[in-house]
């Protein structure tokens, strides 16, 4: 576990990131400039984000720079395209007549250390069809798989988690 | 020319919901139902709402959809995470056919 430092710079930072992101949801829902809504959007998002910077903090976000938008938004395409490479995989399993499935649960392993990292790759993981997180347990993710090609933990990492989690280690480390 | 194009979209969308029921009602255990279900749904509704944008363009609607397609994104992997996890840990048992059961073995240890 990476040990957060609590200072005033890394809060003030997070109350920063949140406002931000605060105010851009609350534009993109109203979608109106009026002076009320802008002065309603501001305190809301204001006293918001006062109270939760604290938690935005803990969960442990890297700062921002511009390689890590860059990969984040490679790593956005990488990812569209599994997940729908793999929906017509899943697809072609269900309506096929006999369903060529062979199930089961396997290991794969991580190199990643932070917590917010680990949940992104599980996430992904779970988003690309025919495999799913079922649990973490320290550096070993549990795996469900439609279609268990090898149970070989090293094997598995390179099938399942490899393609995503190296551009999470440039985004979250 | 635009209608058109969404129209096409959702209509792709609308199938991959049709395949994620059908998934649903074939599969047999509850594990490999909810690959079908959460996944093959995901992508569904997000075909469907950008279709949605297709159609209507960037104004409020629009956007919404957008906003929407970004909570499913987050929140159904996460939803599918739990209950196969509750499920798991209430001791449902995987397909007789299923290859292997890690988890179990872990738990055991």
């Amino acid at each position: 576990m990476i040990k957060q430092k609590h200072n005033m710079g890394n809060k003030l930072r997070s109350f920063f990131y949140l406002f931000i992101l605060l105010i851009f949801v609350w534009f993109a829902f109203t979608s109106s400039f009026d002076i009320q809504e802008v002065i309603t959007g501001i305190l809301v998002s204001l006293v918001l984000s006062l109270f939760l910077s604290k938690t935005f903090n803990e969960l442990g976000f890297p700062p921002f720079s511009i390689k890590r938008g860059f990969f984040f938004l490679t790593y956005f395409i990488v990812l569209l395209w599994e997940i729908i490479k793999a929906n017509f995989d899943v697809a072609y399993r269900i309506i096929h007549p006999k369903m060529p499935i062979k199930p089961g649960i396997v290991i794969i392993k991580t190199k990643l250390k932070s917590n917010i990292a680990k949940l992104a790759l599980a996430n992904s993981i779970t988003l690309t069809p025919g495999t799913f997180t079922l649990d973490i347990r320290d550096d070993q993710l549990l795996i469900h798989w439609i279609n268990v090609k090898t149970t070989d933990i090293e094997e598995d990492t390179k099938i399942i988690g490899e393609k995503f989690e190296k551009y999470l280690r440039i985004i979250f480390e | 020319m635009n209608n058109i194009i969404g129209y096409i979209i959702i209509g792709i969308g609308v199938l991959f919901n049709l395949f994620g029921c059908i998934g649903l009602l074939r599969m047999p255990d509850v594990y490999c139902r909810l690959q079908a279900a959460t996944k093959c749904v995901t992508l569904g509704i997000c075909f469907v709402l950008i279709g949605v944008v297709v159609i209507v363009g960037f104004n409020p609607l629009g956007v919404k959809a957008l906003i929407c397609m970004v909570f499913i994104l987050v929140t159904s992997p996460t939803g599918a995470h739990a209950l196969a996890r509750g499920a798991h840990k209430s001791g449902v048992k995987l397909w007789k056919k299923s290859v292997c059961d890690k988890y179990k073995d872990k738990e055991s240890k």
